[in-house]
């Protein structure tokens, strides 16, 4: 990039210092992007644990945070491409519907919970709960995940290149869950099952997707739902 | 001459009465709990154990039909840009497109639109059906999530965060298989056929403290426009009612054991909750220690069936009412025209509750669209719409006569109590006493 198209660059990017400017501010000014515009880039710095920040994004605008957020960063997030560069707290991209959500460090409980599309990424771990009650969301963590991890998970694909903790996917429905590491237990209704090659190719897809490039799909586990609690009997009333 | 003791007939247990005796051969033969729609069946001191004194020497009444008795309402004051007014006190619960039919959510939207008030959606999301025909529509924000979307945040009037419900205070939801039609499966992302849990807590937040955080990404989704309610089960309405408002809410629907559920557990709707006419009086007093009675307005559920029961509920404090069994009734549940069907479904008029099994006759409870069209949704929607009439004026009669011209005038001096448990409950003297239990002074 030559220096004056930077310049142009960094002069288009709109920066909200959440130090000095109300989280209201940030929120409309996003909200106010017409479908179509040109100034879609924005920057926040300060963020400072921030709740709510950058939440029902319903462009695709690009927004850089740089720090760590708290809870519900880029919650239903239709559309829009958020990275932050920091950690997130509890309820991160919580029912996104659309776009793509990077968090370069760690991400607090619930992470992508009820998401319904679109593209998580957590470069570090994620807390417990992650991706609870997932509705279509793709899900990536670079590192591990902690217990009751998809808990009712109905569709999506949660990828995790680290560990798992316990009662991973719990009660799941029909989201997919795909784990390098460890298993520390399964969840009610929760098993392994074969990796096809479909899965693999998905698998791949998703890694792609996601930006890993030094693993391998084959290194992965697969699991998803017995079905066995899918209508009730009152014989499976332990299972709980 | 032999000796023959005098006859004495068969006794019954009263512990062990017939229906109790049933239900033991029902559980050992079937090996399942009993689930059914519709709330407590078990008599509990209500609204009908108080009495209006009205106008006498002391005071003085309105004239029937020619002076104003006012029955505006409007909720969402204390942070929302756009609350909402409404013309009547009497609002529509939320029932989900699921649990009923889209031509009963289609008439509930119609008739209240028609009578000037609001409805609700519920567990399953918002259909374009009912957007469309509701001039105001409250958004249910529910554990599931089913079918939530932002676009649906935006376009409704007035968000309803559900914490819980009279019916099943700390229960979640049951949608079974059988209800479960390709639409409804695509609004929730769930296979066909398969049974719906809805989780009794929400998957994001937990307590008080997380709860304000959570209002606060709703209202700054939707950019602070919207009325935020938060719906809690009467368990302990003064707890909750004080915690609500500390987690921001603009409106505390607040619902007693009466209210009725889509499918719960019968154990669960019997035996867990507060009636209703208990929970007003710690509700309102938790406004009022907080300084935010009429700030932060109330709703109550659970229950109302008359003009009177709203005027009791809006003499106790209310700021409004919710109507769910009754709306369903005004277009047409439980209608004895029905009788050689219910009958053939082992039960009557009056007492079918097996709503979550789909095959309701009067096609409201149902996704079978066979029995879906048996319900003219325009024709239900004017039932619907004159029943909130009739209990508007009936509640505007008892305001007058208790010299009242607004419905928000009426307070708990206009009462009195029929039975001491009313008395207690309600905190209104027993009729002809100045006295109730918990009160010195006897």
């Amino acid at each position: 990039m030559n220096t004056s198209v930077q310049q142009e660059s960094l002069e288009s990017m709109r920066v909200f210092d959440l130090a000095t400017t109300p989280l209201r501010e940030l929120n409309s000014a996003l909200h106010a992007i017409a479908p179509g515009a040109n100034d879609t880039d924005f920057e926040v710095v300060n963020p400072r644990g921030s709740h709510s920040v950058a939440v029902g994004i319903d462009t695709p605008v690009t927004v850089e945070v740089k720090g760590s957020v708290g809870y519900y960063c880029a919650g239903m997030n239709d559309g829009g491409t958020v990275t932050v560069h920091g950690s997130a707290g509890p309820g991160v991209a919580e029912n996104m519907m659309s776009g793509t959500v990077v968090i370069e460090g760690d991400a607090s409980q619930y992470a992508g919970a009820t998401g319904r599309g679109g593209l998580l990424v957590i470069k570090g771990n994620a807390a417990s709960r992650c991706g609870i009650s997932m509705k279509g969301i793709d899900i990536v963590v670079h590192g591990s995940i902690g217990h009751m991890s998809a808990f009712m998970g109905q569709s999506g694909h949660l990828v995790v290149l680290g560990d798992a903790g316990d009662a991973l996917g719990d009660s799941l429905y029909e989201a997919k869950l795909f784990v390098r590491g460890a298993v520390k237990s399964l969840g009610a209704d929760c098993v392994q099952k074969e990796m096809k090659p479909k899965h693999l190719k998905l698998l791949a897809d998703l890694l792609e997707k996601a930006g890993v490039t030094d693993v391998k799909p084959d290194e992965f586990k697969r699991y998803g739902s017995a079905r066995k609690l899918y209508n009730f009997n009152i014989d499976n009333a332990d299972a709980y | 001459m032999s000796y023959h003791n005098p006859f004495t007939p068969p006794r019954k247990s009263a512990t062990f009465d017939d229906y109790t005796l049933a239900e033991i051969r029902r559980a050992a033969a079937t090996g399942i709990y009993d689930i059914r729609g519709a709330g407590t069946k078990r008599k509990v001191p209500h609204f009908d154990d108080l009495l209006f004194l009205g106008a006498s020497i002391s005071r003085y009444p309105l004239e029937g039909y020619r002076e104003k008795c006012d029955t505006t309402v409007t909720l969402g004051t204390r942070f929302a840009k756009k609350p909402i007014t409404l013309k009547t006190p009497i609002t529509i619960a939320g029932m989900s497109f699921g649990a009923l039919s889209g031509n009963a959510k289609e008439a509930l939207g119609r008739g209240a639109t028609l009578a000037g008030t609001s409805t609700t959606t519920g567990d399953g999301g918002m259909t374009d059906e009912e957007r469309g025909h509701s001039q105001t529509l409250v958004y249910q924000y529910l554990p599931s999530r089913y079918g939530m979307n932002p676009k649906d945040l935006r376009r409704a009037d007035a968000i309803e965060v559900v914490v819980g419900q009279g019916a099943k205070p700390g229960g979640g939801g049951m949608l079974l298989g059988q209800k479960i039609s390709d639409r409804v499966a695509n609004m929730r992302n769930l296979p066909k056929g398969i049974d719906q849990r809805s989780a009794c807590r929400h998957p994001d937040w937990t307590g008080p403290d997380d709860l304000e955080i959570k209002i606060l990404e709703l209202r700054e989704i939707t950019d602070w426009e919207k009325p935020i309610y938060i719906k809690v089960g009467g368990a302990r309405p003064y707890y909750d009612t004080a915690l609500a408002v500390k987690a921001g809410a603009d409106v505390v629907v607040l619902d007693g054991m009466q209210g009725g559920t889509a499918a719960t557990q019968d154990v669960f709707i019997e035996n867990v909750g507060m009636p209703t006419l208990a929970c007003i009086r710690p509700a309102v007093q938790a406004l009022q220690d907080l300084g935010m009675h009429r700030k932060v307005q109330l709703i109550v559920s659970g229950g109302i069936r008359s003009g009177a029961d709203v005027a009791k509920a809006l003499a106790l404090g209310a700021d409004a009412v919710a109507i769910g069994t009754a709306a369903l009734v005004a277009i047409g549940d439980n209608d004895p025209k029905w009788e050689s069907e219910y009958q053939a479904l082992g039960t009557t008029a009056g007492a079918y509750d097996d709503w979550h099994e789909g095959k309701d006759p009067a096609g409201i409870t149902t996704q079978d669209p066979e029995l879906a069209k048996r319900l003219d949704p325009v024709a239900a929607g004017r039932r619907l719409a004159n029943y909130l009439k009739v209990m508007t004026l009936e509640a505007q009669t008892i305001a007058r006569a208790c010299g009242k011209n607004h419905l928000h005038n009426l307070e708990p001096e206009d009462l009195c109590a029929l039975t001491l448990e009313a008395a207690a409950m309600a905190q209104i003297p027993l009729a002809g006493t100045g006295w109730y239990p918990g009160k010195g002074g006897f």
